[in-house]
């Protein structure tokens, strides 16, 4: 199977996830975006380790998911933390530091 | 041949549970392809023979973070619809600018197939039955020559465990 | 189309053990879940004085069959406000992952759906890791304040106890050095000590994590009937109540299948070395033969006929099993022999299997459940430092028997003394913590009147 193919899908994830991001007003789905996006980048990852025969880009996709769970973590907890003040989780209407 | 198949059906979940997932008014249904989607990628890891990938995937990424936001989701009351205000500028603008990238590198991915040794270096996969036990493999490097990143990425998760709980708490004012 | 077809033809030709395998655990594992709840009443009974079912057909044993003949046909109702779609996933999400985790596990050295797979065990505790979800997005569908106080309780108490649970699967990894189910039976093999010997707290801390990770007795606050009326399955009826009930068993079939591959040494006999106590090969004839013969013996007192012609099968059948393992000795140069280690590793491996889940049955019915702080307060301040002093010493013991010298089990005993230790000092500060709260709340009247709620 050639490599273009995996690199065909992690491309599909990352823009659908960029579209993702950049479209939705909820900013609970757009941290979701995100991690979608940081799945595709170990896709890309994963098949340059299999096809290179180097076991470090799996290496690398290991330190990213574990990257991803702590972003998630710290991420909710921020949402979590602005909800409790202003009860929106809409991107809209995040504007504390407008003048 | 299965090799195909099993990649496309892996790829075809993937894809769809992502458009699905981020066209969802509901945060929950979201968070239920976005599983989906994570899933199907394990299943790609498995097919690329990265076993604990695999199952890295499955345990931390599906049963640990999408946890995460599911309860997230239900203690900040989010799985109600909200009322989706249509912007469409804004989207027609991030489909058309998607569409240019995707073209972009998606030419470069295309033309790399025909030359090997001009431009892309493109190497051909070793043989499934011809490689070395995963986890092993995995384990040598990951505790041999990347011993440090790996001790600097457990002090990561510590500080971000220690900032997500102290900004979720409660403030019980003194 | 036709190379397709021919190398899905070669797969099935390469596969065909494993996939016959497969589709036997989808068909067989619900039964087996359904005859060990019957079997788990009737010893509840037993413990009670009193017989539990007993009219469905002879000594209630058609009982699980009548039940779910019953949830069958019971009414399907969605409530109104029910998000439909995850309604039907939530319990369809539990059996999947339940059935699909047993895929890894070895029953026997034959029989194994994931064959030699490299992560082995990781695969089945993974893989059962998802079911969670489905308890979470039932309680959450069912729009229904009860369901969803007590799925958000279950998920709160599986993911406290998932680090133990990880811990105490550590330290066996530790001592067999591999992931791969087969090598780790094989290494109790070579090492001559089923790892729950080695490795006693490792054995323990899995034990109470894991009774604690299937929603089991004494941790079923989560079910608890007498105060959630039935916490995250409330508003579930007939089929999918059951798809969430088999789940539950299928899960400690799981647990007791990986407990018994990690500790108690998979599929090998009591002493599998040791030559002269060779005998213990004719052991499971030697039981199923005591058992036909007990069921000839009591086929003559039964009140009624149709119950004594079962007692004549049923010894039947016995005997039949009986000869079928005589004649897989290795001695007996008939074709059977080739089967003597699947037969053999099969039968200790389900008789260990069986003893694990009577120790789930037996603390269910022994143990008073726990309060949720309470449970909160025993999986992160007690279980997880003490699985964790638990991996460390497992690992000391492992770096000074192979760097120093010293014997393994000197080594294991040291360091198995210096956990008890910590857990000692663990449980002396939590009992000093204990008498504070209480002296708190006798000190405050405005707690003390709440003592009966939660």
């Amino acid at each position: 199977m050639p490599i273009g193919h995996y690199l065909f899908l992690s491309l599909a994830l990352f823009l659908i996830g960029a579209i993702g991001v950049i479209t939705r007003r909820n900013v609970i789905i757009v941290l979701m975006s995100i991690e979608l996006i940081l799945n595709a980048v170990n896709i890309n990852l994963v098949a340059f380790s299999r096809y290179f025969g180097d076991v470090a880009g799996q290496v690398f996709a290991l330190f990213i998911i574990a990257d991803a769970a702590a972003e998630a973590a710290v991420g909710l907890g921020i949402i979590i933390a602005f909800f409790r003040n202003r009860e929106t989780v809409l991107a809209d209407e995040m504007d504390l530091l407008k003048w | 041949m299965l090799d195909s198949v099993i990649f496309y059906f892996f790829a075809g979940i993937a894809v769809v549970s992502a458009v699905l997932m981020i066209t969802r008014r509901n945060a929950i249904h979201s968070a239920i392809f976005l599983i989906t989607t994570l899933l199907a990628t394990a299943g790609i890891f498995l097919q690329l023979r990265a076993e604990f990938l695999f199952i890295s995937q499955i345990i931390l990424y599906v049963g640990g973070i999408m946890v995460l936001f599911i309860f997230a989701i239900m203690l900040v009351r989010l799985d109600v619809p909200l009322p989706q205000i249509r912007s469409r500028t804004q989207k027609w603008i991030a489909l058309l600018v998607a569409l240019a990238v995707g073209l972009e590198a998606g030419v470069v991915i295309w033309l790399a197939r025909k030359v090997p040794g001009q431009g892309l270096l493109i190497p051909n996969a070793a043989p499934a039955d011809k490689l070395a036990p995963n986890t092993e493999e995995l384990a040598k490097t990951l505790f041999g020559t990347y011993l440090l990143p790996f001790e600097i990425a457990s002090v990561l998760l510590l500080v971000a465990m220690v900032g997500a709980v102290v900004m979720a708490k409660k403030r019980t004012d003194a | 189309m036709s190379p397709m077809l021919h190398s899905i033809l070669a797969f099935v030709q390469t596969w065909w053990v494993e996939l016959l395998c497969a589709v036997l655990i989808v068909l067989v594992v619900p039964l087996i879940a359904v005859y060990i709840v019957l079997v788990e009443r009737k010893a509840m009974a037993d413990m009670r004085a009193r017989l539990g079912p007993m009219r469905v057909g002879p000594h209630g044993l058609l009982q699980p069959i009548a039940d779910a003949l019953k949830l069958l046909f019971k009414e399907d109702l969605i409530p109104d406000n029910a998000d439909q779609f995850i309604f039907w996933l939530a319990p369809v999400l539990s059996m999947t992952a339940a059935l699909t985790s047993m895929g890894a596990v070895a029953i026997g050295p034959w029989f194994q759906v994931a064959r030699d797979i490299n992560i082995g065990l990781l695969f089945v505790v993974g893989v059962g890791a998802l079911g969670p979800f489905g308890i979470v997005l039932g309680g959450w569908a069912s729009n229904n304040h009860y369901s969803i106080i007590g799925a958000l309780r279950s998920t709160a108490q599986l993911i406290s106890y998932e680090t133990t649970a990880g811990f105490a699967l550590v330290s066996g990894f530790l001592l067999a050095g591999t992931l791969n189910v087969r090598a780790i039976v094989e290494t109790q093999r070579t090492d001559q000590a089923w790892y729950v010997f080695l490795a006693p707290v490792g054995f323990f801390t899995y034990l109470i994590a894991w009774i604690a990770e299937t929603n089991r007795a004494p941790f079923d606050l989560p079910e608890a009937e007498s105060e959630l009326v039935a916490g995250y399955m409330t508003e579930y009826s007939g089929f999918r109540w059951s798809l969430y009930f088999l789940a539950e068993y299928a899960n400690m079939i799981v647990v007791a299948s990986v407990g018994t591959t990690l500790f108690l040494g998979g599929w090998l006999r009591p002493f599998p070395n040791v030559r002269w106590l060779a005998g213990l090969d004719a052991a499971p004839t030697l039981l199923l033969a005591a058992v036909g013969a007990y069921c000839v013996f009591r086929a003559g007192k039964q009140p009624a006929r149709a119950q004594s012609m079962f007692m004549w099968a049923v010894a039947f059948g016995c005997f039949v099993v009986a000869a079928i393992f005589t004649l897989a000795l290795p001695f007996s140069h008939l074709p059977l022999e080739r089967m003597h280690d699947g037969l053999y590793g099969a039968f200790w491996f389900l008789l260990k299997v069986s003893a694990y889940i009577y120790i789930f049955m037996w603390l269910r019915f022994t143990l008073p459940r726990f309060r949720f702080d309470q449970l909160m307060r025993l999986g992160w301040h007690i279980l997880i430092p003490l699985a964790l002093v638990n991996v460390v010493d497992v690992g000391i013991a492992l770096a000074l028997s192979s760097e120093f010298g010293i014997n393994r089990w000197v080594a294991m005993v040291i360091t198995t003394a210096a956990t008890l230790g910590a857990a000692m000092l663990l449980l002396h500060w939590n009992d000093k913590y204990a008498a504070a709260a209480s002296a708190a709340l006798l000190t405050d009247s405005s707690i003390a009147e709440d003592t009966h709620a939660g």
